[in-house]
This record gives C-alpha cells, sequence and structure tokens, in this order.
C-alpha cells in the first residue's frame, strides 16, 4: 500500500504551506498557503480512509473542502475590504488588535 | 430547753386564749367610722376645701365633731361592755413551753376580777405567699381611750386653728393635713396588727412633717420638718425590723401559719412564754428605738424642740398630746413582748425605765436655759414623756396611761396658751418680748396657771394623781405603802422625784417671764377672741377634774366604787396582755412628792420673783435673770448652762457628724468610686476595646489581610502587562504561536503516548 | 361572658404597635397631627386590648398561663411561638400599656429636639411591641428577640433626641445591654444543648432541668451567664454605671420608659428564667445576688446624695429601688418575688412620674441643677404637690405604693428560701432597713431644695413658668391615682401574683417540714441532708 508515499506528500504540502503562512506578506497569498494546508490534510483523510478501506476519509474531505471554499471566500472579502480602506494588503501592518 | 407539745386547735376552750371578741356591741364592732370620718374630711377640703365658705376648715370641724360623738359612745359602749363577760372568748391553736404555759394559766386575770374582752374585727388587706393580711380594729381600754383623747383634743384644736391660722396663706391646705393626721392617729389606736399600726405611724409621721414645715418658704421651718421626719426614720429602721422579727417569731410558735402580725396574738404568745426570750429581746430592743425616735426619748429627742417650727396648734396636738404618745401608745400595746423581752417583772433596772428615766431628768434640765416658750414647753414634753415610758418600764402600765391620758389635756392648754400668747404679742420669746402678761390676757394667764400646776403636780389637779402613781408603780419607796410593783425600782423613784422638783421650778421661770413683772414687748398685747379662750377653759377644765378618775385605791376620802375607775376600764385583764402587779398606794410618798414639788416651786420662786424682782426695781427695767446670776460667778455653773445652751452638743453631733458626714464625705466617696473607678473601668474596658479594634485594624487587617488582597491585585495585573506583549495584533505571530504550542502539544502526546 | 380574646389576643395586643408604626410610616413627615393622632389611638386600642384581657383573666387561676398559643416558629431550631399571660406578667405588661399612651400624650405639643413626631412615636410604638412582646414570651428564642426589639428604639431615642453628651450615653447603653445580651444567649444555648430537650419553651426546659441532665457546675456557670445578662438590664451594682448617664441624657419620655418597664425586664427575666429553670443554681447565687443587692440598696442612696442634677439624681435612686427589688428576688420565697413584682410595679409608677416631673421641671426652668432650682411650690402649687406625692411614695410611705415594694421585701429577707443562708438574708435586712432611712434623707433634701423655699431671684419672675398644663395632667393622673390605690389596697396586685409566683417557684425551696423534703428529694442545695432533715438548725426555729 502507497500509504508512505501519500503522508509524505501530504507533510510536504502541510510544510510550504506552513511556511507561506508565516512568511508570505501578501494576505492573498497567505490566504493560498492556507489552503495548500488544509489541501495537505485532504489528502491524508483520503489516504487514511482508502487504507483503513472507509468512506470517512473522502466523507470528511468533502466537508473541509466545502468549508475551505466557504472560508476563502470570507478570507477575500477581507481582504478586499482590506485593500479598499487601507491600498494594502501587507498583513505585518495590520496591528490594530495589538493588546 | 423544754419538750414542744401542741394543743389541739378548738374553739371551746383548748389553746391558747388572747381575750378577744368577735361579738360586742356595733359601736365596738365599728369603730372604723371614727378615723374614716377626719380621712373623708381631707379628701374633701383637698379637692373642694378652696370653694367653701369658710375653706374648708368647717368640713374639718364637723367630721371631727361627729368623731368625737361617736368616741364619746364607743366609750360608754365599753363601759357597758367592759364586765360584761360571756365566754365568747376567741382561742388560738398554739405551740408552747409547758412550764411557762401552767405558770401563766392561773395569772388569768392578773387579780383585777374577771376578764375583759377586746373587740377584734377584721378583713382581708391582701395576700401573699397563701397568708392573707388583715386590717381590721382592735378595741380595748387603751383603745377607747385614746380614742377619746385623740378625737376631744383634734376638735379643740381645730376649733382654736379656726382663730389662730385664720387668714393663713395655706389655710385650706392647714386644715386637710390636720384632719388626715387625725385619721392617721385615730387608725393607730384602733390598729388590730403591727403592720397597720406601723402604717399609721409612719402617717403620722408624714403629716407631722407637713405641718412642722407649714411655713416652708423659710428654710429653718423646712429644715425642722426634715430633722423631725428623718429622726424618725431613724427610729422606724427599729420598728420595720421589730415587727418583722415578731412576725416570724410568731409564725414558728403557731402551727400551720406562716407568721403572723396580729398584736393579740403576739402579745398572748410572747406572755405564754411560746417565744424565745433572746427573740422578744430584740424586738424589743428595735421597737425602743421607733419609741425613742418616735416619743422624743433621749438620745433620740432633738428633732422635737425643733418641731416647734410649726404652727401652734400643730405643736399642741401632735407634738404634746396625741403623735409624740403614739411610741408610748405602741409600747402598752405591746406590752406583752415589752413585759418578757426586758423582763420588767421582778428586775430593778432595765433599758425601757433608764431611758425613760434619763429623758425626764435630761429634758426637764433643757427646759431651763430656754427662751422660747415654745421650747420650754416643748422639753416638758420630752421630760414627762420619758416619765410615761419610765412608768411602762417599771411595770406601771395603767399610770402610765393615766399621765399620758391627764398630760394631753394640761400640755395641750399650756401650748395653746402659749400660742394665745404669741397671738397677742407676735414672737415666742419670753425674755424680749413677754413679762406681765397677765394684766393683759386674764383668761390666758388662769388657764395657763392650771395647766402649770397640773404640769408641776401639786393636788388636787390631775398631773398629781398621775405623777404619784408612777411614783407609787415604781415599787421603789417602801414606807408605809409604796411597794409591791413589778420590782424594786429604786433609781427611777428617785429620777421621778428629781424631776418633779425640777419640773415645778422650771414651770414657775416660765410663768413668771412670761406673766409676771412688766411687759417688754412692743405695742399693746390684748386678750384673745372666744375661739381660743374657749378650748383653753374646756382643757384646764379637765386638767382640773382628769386626776379624779383614778383615785388611788384606798383612798379614804372617796367611795370605793370611785377608786380605780380609770384602771379598772383601761387596763386589759386578757390573754393578750400581762399579768403585772399593782404597787399599794402610800400616803406618805403623795405627802414627800407634794413636798418636794413646793420645793422645786419655792426654790424658783425665790430666785425669781423676789431676787429678780428686787433686781428690777433696783434697774429700773424689768429684767429676766440676774445680773450676777450663779452662772457669771461659778465656772462649774457656766459650764453647765454652756452643755445645756449647746443641748448636751447633740445636735452638734447629729447635723455636724452623722447627716453632714453621709451628705457630704461619704456620699461624695461613694460617688467618687462611682465616678472614678466602676465608671472607669468602664471606660477604660470601652476605651481599650476600641484601641485593640485600632491595633487589630491597623496591624492585622490594613496590614496582612488587606495587603493580601492588594499583592494579589498587583500580582495579575503585573502579569497581564506582560503577557500583552505577546498581543502583538499581528496574524501572523499569533499563527507562529499556535504552530509551535500545537508542536510542542504533538510532541507531549508523542512522548506521553 | 366567653373569652374572645383567648388565642389571639395576646398577639392583637403585641403587635397593634407594630401595625400603628407601619400606617405612620405611609403618611407623609409633614402631617405631624396626624401622626400624633395615630400613635395615640394605636396606644389607647391596645391599652383597650389589655382591660379586655385582665376583664377575662381568670383571677382564680394566676398559675395557668391563659390566652396562651403555641406554634412552631423556626423549625429547625424547635423554637417555638408560645406566648401567654399568668398572674406574674399581667401587672407589668398592663403598666406597660399604660405607661406609652400617657407618654404619648405628655410628649404631645413638646416634642425634644430635633423634633421629628414621625420617628419618634414610631420609635416609641415598636418598644412598645418589643415590651409587651418580652412580658408574654414563654419561649425563649421568642423572649431573646424581643428582648432586643427593645434595645434599638431606645438607641436611637437617647442618641438622637438626647442631651448634650448622648452619643457617648447612648453608646455606653447599647454596648453594656448588648454585652450582657450576648452571655445570656450563650447560656440559653448551652442550657438547649445540655439539656437536649429538643425545645425553647419555659416549661419544657424546667422540666428537662428538673429531671437531671445538667450537671451542677453546668447549672452554676448557666445561671452565672443569665445573671449577668439581667443583672445588667436591672442594673445591679456594679454593672449600674450606664443608667444614670442613659437617664440623665435620655429625653423625658426616654427616661420614664426606661425606668418605668426597661428596667424590669431584667427582674422579670430572673423570676420568670432563671429561677423557675434553675432553682438549685439560684440557691447557690442567693447570697451573692443578695449581697449585691442590698450594696445597691446603700450604694445607690449615698450615690443620690452626691448628686447635683435632678434628674440624675432620680436615676441613681433607681439603682436603690431595684436593690429591693433583688433583694426580694433573691429570698427565693414567694413572699419575696411577690414583694419584688409589686416593687417593679411600684417603681415604674412612682420613678416613671418622678420622671415626667424632671422633665417638666427641665421645660420650664431650662436646667435641672438643684442649687438653681427652689420655690417650685410658690411657682407651680399643684406640681410642687405632685412633686412631693411621688416623693413621699418614691421614699416608701404606706398608703402609697412605694411601700409595699420596699417593707415585704425587708420583710422576706428575714425567712429566705431553704438552703439560703439565713444569718446573711438577715444582716442584709438591717442593712436594707438603713437603705429606707437614707431613702429619706436623698428624697426630704432634694424636695426640700427644689420645692420649698422662695424661687431664686434667677427665675423669681420668669413667665414661662407655669402650673400643670392639661397634657400633663391627663398624662399623669392614671398614674397618680394608681399610686394611691395600690397603695391604699396593694392586694391590687398581690391578688394577682401571688398564685403564679408559688406556682413557679420550685418546691424544694419552700417545703416546710423534713419529711416532705426527703418525700421531693430535695438534696444538699437546698440545705438538707439525705434523710430529710435539715442541716441548719437555726432556719426551722425561725430565732
Amino acid at each position: 500500500m502507497l500509504l508512505n508515499q501519500f503522508l509524505l506528500l501530504s507533510a510536504v504540502l502541510f510544510a510550504i504551506g506552513v511556511y507561506g503562512v508565516l512568511a508570505r506578506r501578501n494576505g492573498v497569498l497567505v490566504l493560498m498557503s492556507i489552503e495548500l494546508i488544509l489541501n495537505a490534510v485532504n489528502l491524508n483523510l483520503v489516504a487514511f480512509g482508502a487504507f483503513r478501506e472507509t468512506v470517512g476519509g473522502e466523507v470528511f474531505a468533502l466537508f473541509v473542502i466545502a468549508v475551505a471554499a466557504a472560508e476563502v471566500g470570507v478570507g477575500l472579502a477581507m481582504v478586499l475590504l482590506l485593500y479598499r480602506n487601507r491600498r494594502s494588503i501587507d498583513l505585518t501592518q495590520i496591528d490594530q488588535l495589538r493588546g | 430547753m423544754t419538750e414542744l407539745f401542741t394543743i389541739a386547735a378548738s374553739t371551746d376552750g383548748g389553746g391558747l386564749a388572747l381575750g378577744i371578741t368577735e361579738g360586742g356591741n356595733w359601736f365596738l364592732r365599728n369603730v372604723w367610722l371614727i378615723p374614716l370620718l377626719p380621712a373623708l374630711s381631707f379628701v374633701g377640703i383637698l379637692f373642694f376645701g378652696k370653694r367653701m365658705p369658710r375653706g374648708g376648715s368647717e368640713l374639718g370641724v364637723a367630721s371631727l365633731g361627729i368623731a368625737f360623738l361617736l368616741a364619746v359612745v364607743t366609750g360608754a359602749a365599753w363601759v357597758d361592755h367592759r364586765d360584761d363577760y360571756h365566754g365568747e372568748e376567741v382561742y388560738r391553736a398554739v405551740v408552747v413551753h409547758d412550764a411557762h404555759a401552767d405558770a401563766h394559766a392561773d395569772d388569768h386575770g392578773g387579780g383585777h376580777g374577771h376578764p375583759s374582752l377586746a373587740v377584734h374585727r377584721t378583713a382581708t388587706w391582701f395576700q401573699t405567699n397563701g397568708v392573707e393580711f388583715t386590717v381590721g380594729t382592735l378595741v380595748d381600754g387603751p383603745a377607747v381611750m385614746m380614742l377619746l383623747v385623740v378625737t376631744l383634743v383634734s376638735l379643740l384644736v381645730h376649733v382654736y386653728s379656726t382663730d389662730y391660722v385664720h387668714g393663713d396663706r395655706r389655710y385650706t391646705h392647714f386644715f386637710a393635713f390636720l384632719s388626715l393626721f387625725s385619721a392617721s392617729m385615730l387608725l393607730l389606736v384602733v390598729s388590730e396588727n403591727t403592720l397597720q399600726l406601723l402604717c399609721a405611724w409612719e402617717l403620722v409621721g408624714v403629716c407631722s412633717f407637713v405641718l412642722i414645715g407649714h411655713w416652708w418658704e423659710e428654710k429653718p421651718n423646712s429644715d425642722a420638718a426634715l430633722k423631725a421626719f428623718l429622726t424618725n426614720r431613724v427610729g422606724d429602721m427599729g420598728l420595720l425590723v421589730g415587727v418583722t422579727v415578731l412576725f416570724f417569731a410568731v409564725g414558728s410558735a403557731l402551727p400551720d401559719r406562716f407568721g403572723s402580725f396580729s398584736i393579740a396574738e403576739t402579745n398572748a404568745l410572747a406572755s405564754s412564754g411560746a417565744l424565745s426570750h433572746t427573740t422578744l429581746l430584740i424586738a424589743s430592743c428595735c421597737l425602743m428605738a421607733a419609741v425613742m425616735s418616735k416619743s422624743g426619748q433621749f438620745f433620740l429627742h432633738t428633732w422635737l424642740p425643733d418641731a416647734m417650727a410649726g404652727p401652734t396648734p400643730v405643736s399642741a396636738l401632735i407634738h404634746a398630746a396625741t403623735m409624740v404618745v403614739a411610741g408610748v401608745f405602741m409600747i402598752a400595746r405591746m406590752y406583752g413582748v415589752f413585759f418578757e423581752g426586758f423582763q420588767i417583772d421582778g428586775s430593778s433596772i432595765n433599758l425601757m425605765a433608764f431611758i425613760g428615766g434619763l429623758t425626764t431628768i435630761v429634758g426637764a434640765c433643757l427646759a431651763f436655759v430656754q427662751r422660747d416658750i415654745k421650747k420650754v414647753l416643748a422639753y416638758s414634753t420630752i421630760s414627762q414623756l420619758g416619765y410615761m415610758v419610765m412608768a411602762l418600764g417599771v411595770g406601771a402600765w395603767t399610770a402610765a396611761m393615766f399621765h399620758l391620758f391627764t398630760h394631753a389635756f394640761f400640755k395641750a392648754c399650756l401650748f395653746l396658751g402659749s400660742g394665745s400668747v404669741s397671738h397677742a404679742v407676735h414672737s415666742f420669746d419670753m425674755k424680749s418680748d413677754m413679762g406681765g402678761l397677765r394684766k393683759h390676757m386674764p383668761h390666758t394667764y388662769r388657764t395657763f396657771m392650771i395647766g402649770t400646776v397640773a404640769l408641776a403636780g401639786l393636788p388636787p389637779l390631775a398631773g398629781f394623781w398621775s405623777k404619784d402613781e408612777i411614783l407609787v408603780g415604781t415599787g421603789g419607796w417602801g414606807l408605809l405603802g409604796g411597794t409591791g410593783g413589778n420590782g424594786a425600782y429604786t433609781l427611777m423613784l428617785g429620777m421621778g422625784m428629781l424631776t418633779a422638783a425640777l419640773t415645778a421650778a422650771y414651770m414657775t421661770r416660765c410663768v413668771y417671764l412670761t406673766f409676771f413683772g412688766e411687759f417688754r414687748g412692743h405695742g399693746q398685747p390684748h386678750e384673745s377672741g372666744p375661739r381660743i379662750t374657749v378650748p383653753l377653759w374646756i382643757l384646764a377644765g379637765l386638767a382640773v377634774v382628769a386626776g379624779f378618775m383614778n383615785l388611788p385605791k384606798g383612798f379614804q376620802m372617796a367611795p370605793g366604787s370611785f377608786q380605780e375607775r380609770f384602771g379598772h376600764f383601761v387596763e386589759p385583764v386578757a390573754g393578750y396582755f400581762p399579768a403585772i402587779s399593782h404597787g399599794t398606794p402610800s400616803w406618805s410618798l403623795a405627802v414627800v412628792s407634794t413636798l418636794v414639788v413646793v420645793g422645786g416651786i419655792a426654790a424658783a420662786g425665790w430666785y425669781y420673783f423676789v431676787k429678780v424682782e428686787a433686781a428690777s426695781k433696783t434697774a429700773g427695767t424689768s429684767l429676766t435673770e440676774l445680773p450676777d446670776g450663779p452662772t457669771t460667778k461659778y465656772p462649774l455653773a457656766r459650764m453647765g448652762h454652756t452643755l445645756l445652751a449647746n443641748k448636751y452638743y447633740l445636735d452638734h453631733l447629729y447635723n455636724g457628724v452623722v447627716v453632714d458626714g453621709t451628705k457630704g464625705p461619704v456620699a461624695r466617696f461613694a460617688y467618687r468610686i462611682n465616678q472614678q473607678v466602676i465608671d472607669r473601668t468602664v471606660d477604660l474596658v470601652g476605651e481599650t476595646a476600641v484601641k485593640a479594634g485600632v491595633t487589630v485594624y491597623e496591624k492585622v487587617d490594613q496590614l496582612v489581610v488587606d495587603g493580601a488582597v492588594n499583592a494579589s491585585g498587583s500580582a495579575s495585573s503585573a502579569t497581564g502587562e506582560e503577557l500583552r506583549k505577546i498581543n502583538s495584533g499581528k496574524v501572523q505571530s499569533y499563527a507562529a504561536i499556535l504552530f509551535a504550542a500545537a508542536t510542542v502539544l504533538a510532541g507531549v502526546l508523542i512522548v506521553i503516548v | 361572658m366567653e373569652n374572645l380574646l383567648d388565642g389571639w389576643g395576646i398577639t392583637l395586643a403585641t403587635f397593634s404597635p407594630l401595625v400603628g408604626a407601619a400606617v405612620m410610616m405611609l403618611i407623609p413627615r409633614e402631617r405631624e397631627d396626624r401622626h400624633k393622632m395615630v400613635a395615640l389611638v394605636t396606644s389607647l386600642w391596645v391599652a383597650f386590648v389589655g382591660v379586655l384581657l385582665l376583664l377575662w383573666f381568670d383571677l382564680d387561676h394566676t398559675d395557668h398561663l391563659q390566652f396562651a398559643v403555641d406554634r412552631v416558629w423556626i423549625d429547625v431550631i424547635s423554637s417555638h411561638y408560645s406566648v401567654g399571660i399568668d398572674g406574674m406578667s399581667l401587672p407589668l405588661i398592663l403598666m406597660t400599656m399604660l405607661v406609652v399612651p400617657a407618654c404619648i400624650v405628655y410628649s404631645w405639643n413638646h416634642f425634644p429636639e430635633p423634633a421629628n413626631p414621625k420617628a419618634f412615636l414610631i420609635l416609641i410604638l415598636i418598644l412598645e411591641t418589643g415590651m409587651i412582646g418580652t412580658f408574654v414570651a414563654q419561649d425563649l428564642v421568642l423572649f431573646f428577640v424581643f428582648f432586643e426589639v427593645v434595645l434599638l428604639p431606645m438607641f436611637f431615642m437617647i442618641a438622637v433626641w438626647g442631651g448634650e453628651d448622648r452619643r457617648y450615653a447612648s453608646l455606653k447603653f447599647f454596648l453594656f445591654t448588648l454585652f450582657g445580651s450576648a452571655l445570656m444567649l450563650v447560656s440559653f444555648l448551652a442550657l438547649f444543648f445540655l439539656t437536649g430537650a429538643d425545645t425553647f419553651t419555659f416549661t419544657g426546659l424546667a422540666d428537662a432541668v428538673a429531671h437531671g441532665g445538667v450537671s451542677r457546675t453546668a447549672q452554676l456557670w448557666i445561671f452565672g451567664g443569665m445573671f449577668l445578662g439581667f443583672g445588667i438590664k436591672v442594673p445591679m451594682f456594679p454593672f449600674h454605671t450606664w443608667l444614670p448617664d442613659a437617664h440623665t441624657q435620655a429625653p423625658t419620655v426616654g427616661s420614664v420608659i426606661l425606668a418605668a418597664v426597661l428596667l424590669k425586664l431584667g427582674t422579670y427575666g430572673f423570676i420568670r428564667i432563671a429561677i423557675p429553670i434553675l432553682p438549685e443554681a439560684a440557691v447557690a447565687w442567693a447570697p451573692w445576688i443578695g449581697l449585691l443587692a442590698v450594696v445597691g440598696i446603700i450604694y445607690g442612696a449615698l450615690g443620690c446624695l452626691a448628686q447635683t442634677d435632678m434628674k440624675r439624681l432620680i436615676a441613681f435612686s433607681s439603682v436603690a429601688h431595684m436593690g429591693f427589688v433583688m433583694l426580694g428576688i433573691a429570698t427565693l420565697t414567694d413572699f419575696g418575688i411577690n414583694a419584688a413584682i409589686m416593687g417593679m410595679v411600684a417603681h415604674g409608677l412612682i420613678t416613671g412620674m418622678l420622671f415626667f416631673l424632671a422633665g417638666s421641671v427641665k421645660e420650664r426652668y431650662h436646667t435641672l441643677e438643684i442649687s438653681r432650682l427652689g420655690g417650685l411650690l410658690v411657682q407651680a402649687p399643684r406640681m410642687g404637690w405632685i412633686f412631693g406625692l411621688c416623693a413621699m411614695a418614691s421614699l416608701g410611705l404606706p398608703g402609697l405604693a412605694g411601700f409595699w415594694g420596699e417593707f415585704p421585701a425587708i420583710l422576706s429577707a428575714y425567712n429566705p428560701a431553704n438552703g439560703v443562708p439565713v444569718e446573711t438574708f438577715r444582716t442584709y435586712m438591717v442593712v436594707a432597713a438603713l437603705g429606707t432611712v437614707l431613702a429619706a434623707g436623698y428624697l426630704l433634701w432634694l424636695l426640700q431644695r427644689a420645692a420649698f423655699g422662695a424661687p431664686t431671684s434667677e427665675f423669681a419672675d420668669d413667665p414661662h413658668i407655669t402650673d400643670t398644663t392639661k397634657h400633663e395632667w391627663i398624662s399623669w393622673t392614671p398614674l397618680l391615682a394608681l399610686i394611691v390605690a395600690i397603695g391604699i389596697y396593694p392586694n391590687l396586685v398581690f391578688r394577682v401574683t401571688d398564685g403564679a409566683v408559688d406556682a413557679s417557684l420550685a418546691p424544694c425551696l419552700t417545703v416546710e417540714t423534713g419529711e416532705e423534703a426527703e418525700a421531693l428529694g430535695c438534696g444538699e442545695a437546698y440545705g438538707f441532708d439525705d434523710h430529710g432533715s435539715e442541716i441548719d438548725d437555726e432556719h426551722a426555729t425561725g430565732n
């Protein structure tokens, strides 16, 4: 069974996603990196589902895809608004919630 | 101790014979009406007196008039009742010592023929402890005699007062309290028990207080009133204790009884020997203290002369004829107790006789140095009261009562006479404002002379007979009779003789200073009106004839049926009265005592009527003493005079030491303790509590408890300050933390699982 | 006539004043007349209920609790709402009901500063509830609650309407009493837990103690706690020092209520709770109570002699008079306790009157300094005579009420209950008799200095000094009439109290013969040995 390869791919994708989230300053890129992380998870779920021969993995993956779509919708709307207000989508400049 | 045994209770002869009956004549059973009348008059005058045309005095006079009539009828009924013995006597179940009971069983009657039964009537007053306390009347010889004396003198004083205090600022008030006094005194004499007696005793005292202080605007008057009341209170302390002791003593002797105030029972038990001698002695001594204050016996007599600050009718009624004899009457009433307590029988001296004897001399001596005519009479009253107490002390009961009877008349006559004099000269000072009044006031002069001769004790006036009986009663004479009393009280005989001489002498001085010589006052004195002179003549008349009521037994000039009438009707022959012996009269004693009196009159008469009169002529003015009299010549006489003038320094002792001491240092000390010690302690406790509170607040509360609270607060704020740095607001740093934490958690998970 | 009040009459009488007070709270403060009317009508209504209670009171069975109610009140601590009236409480309840309307009438036109009739009258009505409640309570918890209810209104009355030094006096009064109450409460609780009685009612506890279960030592301690609690209220020497200050500073009406009723709560506690429940301890404590009582008599009298202020003098006289009451109680005899109740009633009426008079004098002369007074009889003759009458009554003149509190107390001290040392009490008797002399001294000196003589030049022409006013007459007449009536016919009180007092005392205290004592099992505590013969021979013969 080719589980290890899928998990390895998934780990690489996850790591790339984490790097994107932490390192990129562009809001859109951060959202895209989040998508990468989620898809790494999806890959995991589907791989484990196939490995265990249940459909649970696919079902969860479908849920995650739906949620991710919604998330990206909201996230993009926020970035759009951010850009309208501040003419920038640089995340390092946005720290109004600082305590 | 003899063995105790019980005689069964029965009404047909067993038990202790009390000598009282529940039956009797209507007037004897309803004697309570007599005190009630003046009591009603008091209430009437108090509430309506001011609106009456004569200011309420008519009510007082009317009530006393009716009371006097009732007393006369009661007296007649008693004369009827006295010898009317049908054996319906009251008995009480009682525990007695057999030896004494046997000894006294035969004495019943005391050699006076068959017994006289006192009429006894009670009603429930109150009850406590299941014991019923009664109020009631005990009517017998002495009670009836006192009823007559009190109502008569009171009536005369009322009539006299309508003139004497006419136009006074508190005329109505004066009569109200005169009525209340009469009511209280009448209640006292008919009292059935000692508690009732005690109440009446205090009530007459308070009337005396109010009437002495009648003109209370002047401080000396209210001082005198206070002194009278307080001195009497000292004695009343004895009365309270004595009555209490007797109450329980009787209770312990009577089975099924908690205690008893009944005079008849107390006396009967005391006479029967059922009460221990010690108890009776203690009770007698306590009661004696009350007598000493009320009846002005040495050394509690000092209030009586001061009491002359009151209006003269008050002095006559209260401080001569009636209230001050309450003590004497109380001894007579409780004679069973005193007789046993002081062991009067078969002795030659006892406390009562000695105090009485001493008082007669002490009082008589003081009468010599007074300028104030009323004070002369006051000291004379003290002296005569001492005579009565002495008589009771030696066992001459009848003689004492007889002297009380005659003394009431002649002393009231003298006092009212002095009032009449002062009415004319507006003063009581014999030396500066009187003299030669016989020419101006013939009625007053004559009645005063009659009173003086009666007081001095010259035959055939009243004082002679009663004084002679007392001297006989001492049983100390022994020359051709004069023996056979209750003991050989020779010392008392001597004291009585000496006082007879002194009395005659000081009254001679008083009469000389008032009525002889030349008038030394101002203005023109004139005789008083009929409302003053008529009572004077009535009393003077009685002072002449009262003595014939008790001619001695064996007095050959009168038929036998006239002898000892007073004694027969007044002296109880009953279970509640001790079996006393009577002395045999003696011609020789009568002659000698008369000679003594004449001697006293002669000595004083020689000094005043001869020497002073002669010196006055030489000097050209009316003198009162010789300029070179004995007091200026002899140091011893001067010292004696100084001692007397200062009243033996008793007032200095009482006022200066006892009263001022109590009011001053002692009270201040007690109050100081209160403020400085007890109250200080309380304050100190309070202050300490406050201080402790402050300490606890500052040290514990603020520092420890509150400190902990504050510390925790600042600690959390500091932590927050640190933590807020993490909260950078940058999404990516949050994410970094999130991932770091997730990594750590994942690591932990791996390590644990 | 049928007893219509049975079962609820007491509750009605106790809580009617509270209803009145509640009504007054709804009326605005400015409507003074309406406040006065409500207060007066309420107090008169209570007095009327009191008269009805008296009418339906069965005088032949004064020892029975009448109009009794017994309901569970607080279940968890087994406390009952248990009330009832017997011969011991009836006179005191009626006196309370009489004094309160008298006070309201008296203060009608001259409320003390700062005048606030609404608050003042509400306080009086609350006080009335507390006082009546204390006298009717038959349950320790209930008693304690009422006992404390009284405290606060009096505190405010002194603290707000008092004289110059009112803060000190009111606080002293409050703390002193509270201190006693605390000890008392401890005693009550100890009694409850040690007996395991499962009830707080007086009779229940008395039975429980009588059947054993509480050690003698514990009884002595418990009695000691009650002694302090009640003794402070009486007040007994040496716990009396709050009294002169409180009286001197309190407004007239406050002084009257304090003297007439509040002091009696203490003595009432003794005869209702301490002695019936703990007779053996009472016997042991009796000589000490008696000692403090006679010390109080002499000491109070001496304190009076040292006073320069009329009101303070009267306050000190309370210490002396309550000494007589306590002496009667300390004898533990029917006789003595009857005398004590009579003494309480008499003292309430007489000293209440004296405080009224002091208030009226103060109103006219604006001072109570005795040396500045004088000639009251000249300027206000009727008031002077009333003053004289009350002074006479206070010094124990027969024919007036005071005598019947004083003399029977002295009488009873001659023969105290079984187990109480006879010689000691006879000594006390003589000392107490000396107290009557001192009483005459300070009262007559006061009378002489205040009433006799000519008015001092300071006040000689003062137009404010008038004779007794209408309100004073209305308020005083009932008190004066009772002083005279009880004085002439003391059975008015004795008849009511006698049966109840007799029933309240343990039989061993009064038993007369040795056989009866043996039958009852009276032990050493009552002066009997195991065979019922008396250890103290002196006692039997009464010599």
